[in-house]
C-alpha cells in the first residue's frame, strides 16, 4: 500500500512545476531555469528541481566562488607541471598554501602566497555575497533571518581563521592553506605549536555545542520520523491544530526525561547549539597566540590540568624483551 | 517431470525469505562468535605501557607482528674472534695500504673482511671493493667502495666509541656494518634531499604537500630530515610560558610552518621506530621535560649523533660516489637517520648484541679482546 513518509519519499507527487509567488508581478525577472523533476531527488526530498532565484548577489557570489575555485586548482595543476593525470594522484596532498612568514602582511610574490592573498579575497567576496543573498531572500518572503544569522556564525570562525587572527598575530603565514591534507596538518600543527588546544577552554565549548548538536539532532530528527505516522512531519500544522503526533511526542520526552521541548522551542535548541559551536571555536582560535601561546601551561596556571604520579618510561612497567616475547 | 512440485508451490504460497534471512543472520552470527570464542580475536594486540596510569600512555602492536622476529637477526654473520697471545703477524705488516685495521692481527683482520663482506656485499664477495684481479692487487685504491667502506669503518668505530649513550643506552649491543647494510650494498633507510617538492612555488609553498618518501608519504614538509639532522634547525615549537609575544618567523617566534615540519621528524621518528607518540612523550604536553620517557633523552642523543655521521662521515663522500649513488634532484650524497640502523624497530635487530665479537670495530684504538 502506497503512504507518504517525509525522508525516504514512496510516492513522489509530479505534476505541473512549482513556480512560486509571483506578488507585485515582477518577482519572476530573477527566477531562472526550467523546472523540472527528478525521481532520485525526490528519494532524498522534493522532486522538484528549480527554478532558482539569481539575482546579483548570486551573480556576484557564484562568480568570486568560481575564481577563488580556478585560482586555487590552476595553482595546485601548475605545482606539477600542468599534468593532469599527476594533479589527479596528488589531489589530496596539494594545496595553494598562505604567504611564508618573512613577508608579514605584506604582499608576497606570487609563487609564495600572492596567489593565496588574490584568492582570499575573492573568497571572502563569495563568501559575504552568498550571506546577504541568504538575508535579502528571506527579506522578500517576510522570513525571520535566522538562516542568514546562523550562516554569520560559521563565516565569523572563517574570518578569525583567514582575516582577524593573521591581521593580529602580524602575519598572513598564520592562514589555512587551500588542500585537502594540508589544511588538516595545519589544524593539527595549529594546535602542537600552541601548546594542546584540548586545554583551551573555548575549544571545549564549542566541543559541547558540536557535540551537543549531534545529539539534538539525533533526538529530533528520530522524534519527528517516530510521529511522522501521525502526520508530525508537517510541522507547521502541528503548532497550529495540535494534532496528535507531537503531543505524542512531547509526551515521549516528559515520560522519558520528565522534561520535554515544544515544537518551536527544540528549533531554538537546535539553532542556538549550532551556532554556538562556531562563535565559541572562533574565540577560542582567536585568543591562540594572540592572549594564550601555550594552553597546557595556561591550564596549569589554572590549576585544571592535574598532573599524575608514577615513573615515565617502559623500564618501569615491562622490559622490551618480555615485550617482544623474548627471555622476561 | 517436477511439475507436480511446481504445482504444490503455487497451491501453498510460503514466504521463504524471511525466515531465510532471519536464519542467516542468526546462524552468521552465532558462528562468529563461536569462531571468536574458540579461536580467539584475530587482531589481538600488546601494548607496552610507558606512562603513569591515567595518561593512555602505551605503545600498542598486535600480536601477530610480535610473533615474527625481525627476520635479518637469523641472517646476522657472527665469528668469535682469535684473542692475540703476543708474536703473531700485523695485517699492517703483511698487507699493504692497511689504514685503519693495520693493528690487528692478520687472522682477525682477515676474520674482519670475511664478515663485512658477508655483512655488505654477500653475492659479490671480496670484489666488490677490492675488483676483479690478484691478492696483489688489493691494496689499491681503485674502487669507491673500498674508499667509502674505509670511512664507514671509522664512522662505525666512532658511533660505539662516542656514542655509547645512544647506541647501548639498554644494554650492550654496539654497531656493525651489518647494522644499517643487513646484507645489502647500499643500505635501506637512507634519504637525500627532497625539496623543492612543487615547481612553480617558492618559500614554504615549495617544500611540502607531495607525496614524498622523506614526508612519511604525508603532506607536511618533505625537508625535515634535510633541516634538522643535516642542517642543525630548531625542533622545539613551544613557548615555555604560557604567553609569550611575537611575530611568526620573527624574533625566534616559530610559525604553524615550524610545527608542521617538526611534525614530519616526529612521523619519520615514529615510523622508523615502530612507536607512537608515546614512547617519548606525553602527548598532551609534547613539550614538557617533565612528562617525557627516558627515551626522550636516548633519542635526543640519537639527533645529535645522527646531525655528526651525516655532517663529518656521509656528506664530504659526495665526491667519491658514481652518479648512481647520488641523490636524483640534487646529486647529493646519500645521507643516514633513524630507520638507516631501526628499520621500523624500537631497537635495531629487536635488541642484538651485534658487537660482542667485533672489538676491533668498538673503539678506534686498541681492541680489547677477552
Amino acid at each position: 500500500m502506497a503512504d507518504y513518509q517525509n525522508i525516504f519519499t514512496q510516492v513522489q507527487v509530479q505534476g505541473q512545476p512549482e513556480w512560486g509567488m509571483n506578488d507585485n508581478g515582477r518577482m519572476m525577472e530573477e527566477r531562472i531555469g526550467r523546472p523540472g523533476f527528478s525521481k532520485l531527488f525526490g528519494w532524498f526530498g522534493n522532486a522538484q528541481l528549480g527554478p532558482i532565484y539569481l539575482g546579483w548577489t548570486g551573480m556576484i557570489s557564484l562568480g568570486a566562488g568560481g575564481l577563488w575555485f580556478f585560482i586555487v586548482g590552476l595553482n595546485m595543476l601548475s605545482q606539477v607541471d600542468w599534468s593532469i593525470s599527476e594533479m589527479l594522484r596528488q589531489l589530496f596532498w596539494l594545496a595553494l598554501e598562505p604567504p611564508s612568514p618573512e613577508y608579514g602582511l605584506r604582499m608576497p610574490p606570487l609563487n609564495d602566497g600572492g596567489w593565496y592573498i588574490i584568492s582570499s579575497f575573492f573568497l571572502l567576496v563569495a563568501v559575504c555575497t552568498w550571506w546577504l543573498r541568504s538575508y535579502l531572500l528571506a527579506q522578500e518572503q517576510k522570513m525571520g533571518k535566522h538562516v542568514a544569522w546562523a550562516f554569520a556564525s560559521a563565516i565569523w570562525l572563517f574570518l578569525v581563521l583567514g582575516l582577524f587572527r593573521p591581521i593580529l598575530m602580524g602575519s598572513w603565514s598564520e592562514a589555512v592553506p587551500y588542500g585537502i591534507f594540508p589544511h588538516l596538518d595545519w589544524t593539527t600543527a595549529f594546535s602542537i605549536r600552541y601548546g594542546n588546544l584540548y586545554y583551551n577552554p573555548f575549544h571545549c565549548l564549542s566541543i559541547v555545542f558540536l557535540y551537543g548538536s549531534v545529539l539534538l539532532f539525533a533526538m529530533h530528527g528520530a522524534t519527528i520520523l517516530a510521529v511522522t505516522r501521525f502526520g508530525g512531519d508537517r510541522e507547521l500544522e502541528q503548532i497550529f491544530d495540535r494534532g496528535t503526533a507531537s503531543e505524542r511526542a512531547a509526551l515521549f520526552w516528559r515520560w522519558t526525561m520528565g522534561f520535554n521541548a515544544t515544537m518551536e522551542g527544540i528549533h531554538r535548541w537546535a539553532w542556538w547549539f549550532a551556532v554556538l559551536t562556531p562563535i565559541t571555536g572562533g574565540i577560542g582560535i582567536l585568543l591562540t597566540g594572540t592572549v594564550v601561546d601555550n594552553w597546557f601551561i595556561w591550564a596549569q596556571e589554572h590549576n585544571f590540568a592535574p598532573m599524575y604520579d608514577g615513573s615515565y618510561g617502559y623500564e618501569a612497567y615491562g622490559t622490551y624483551e618480555g615485550f617482544i616475547g623474548e627471555g622476561n | 517431470m517436477f511439475s507436480w512440485f511446481t504445482e504444490w508451490n503455487k497451491r501453498h504460497p510460503v514466504d521463504v525469505y524471511r525466515p531465510a534471512i532471519l536464519v542467516g543472520v542468526v546462524g552468521g552470527g552465532v558462528l562468529v562468535a563461536t569462531m571468536l570464542v574458540a579461536l580467539g580475536q584475530p587482531f589481538a594486540t600488546k601494548s607496552m605501557q610507558t606512562g603513569p596510569r591515567g595518561t593512555g600512555m602505551s605503545v600498542p602492536e598486535f600480536v601477530a607482528d610480535l610473533a615474527q622476529p625481525d627476520p635479518t637477526i637469523d641472517d646476522y654473520y657472527s665469528d668469535s674472534p682469535y684473542p692475540p697471545e703476543g708474536g703473531e703477524a700485523l695485517a699492517g705488516d703483511v698487507y699493504q695500504n692497511v689504514q685503519v685495521l693495520g693493528a690487528l692481527t692478520e687472522d682477525n683482520f682477515n676474520r674482519l673482511m670475511l664478515a663485512i663482506t658477508m655483512w655488505v656485499s654477500p653475492d659479490q664477495g671480496c670484489a666488490y671493493c677490492h675488483g676483479d684481479g690478484d691478492l696483489e692487487t688489493y691494496s689499491e685504491d681503485n674502487l669507491y667502495t673500498k674508499t667509502v667502506s674505509r670511512r664507514m669503518l671509522q664512522m662505525t668505530q666512532n658511533i660505539n666509541e662516542n656514542w655509547d649513550g645512544h647506541v647501548n643506552a639498554n644494554k650492550v649491543v654496539g654497531v656493525t656494518c651489518y647494522t644499517c647494510h643487513r646484507g645489502q650494498n647500499v643500505p635501506s633507510g637512507i634519504w637525500f634531499q627532497s625539496t623543492p617538492t612543487v615547481t612553480n612555488m617558492a618559500g614554504w609553498s615549495a617544500n611540502q604537500n607531495y607525496v614524498t618518501p622523506v614526508s612519511q608519504y604525508t603532506s607536511l614538509p618533505s625537508d625535515a630530515l634535510e633541516s634538522y639532522l643535516a642542517e642543525y634547525g630548531n625542533i622545539k615549537v613551544h613557548d615555555l610560558e604560557s604567553r609569550v609575544a611575537g611575530i611568526p618567523g620573527q624574533d625566534d617566534y616559530p610559525g604553524i610552518q615550524n610545527a608542521e615540519r617538526t611534525f614530519s621528524l616526529m612521523n619519520y621518528f615514529a615510523n622508523s621506530l615502530g612507536v607512537n607518540c608515546n614512547f617519548c612523550h606525553n602527548s598532551r604536553a609534547f613539550y614538557d621535560t617533565a612528562q617525557i620517557t627516558p627515551q626522550w633523552a636516548t633519542a635526543t642523543l640519537g639527533i645529535a649523533m645522527v646531525q655528526e655521521l651525516n655532517e663529518e662521515y656521509l656528506v664530504p663522500l659526495q665526491e667519491v660516489y658514481p652518479p648512481e649513488r647520488l641523490g636524483p634532484l640534487h646529486a647529493d650524497a646519500p645521507k643516514a637517520a633513524c630507520n638507516t640502523c631501526h628499520k621500523g624497530y624500537q631497537q635495531p635487530m629487536q635488541g642484538l648484541n651485534v658487537i660482542e665479537n667485533y672489538p676491533e670495530l668498538a673503539t678506534s684504538g686498541e681492541p680489547v679482546y677477552e
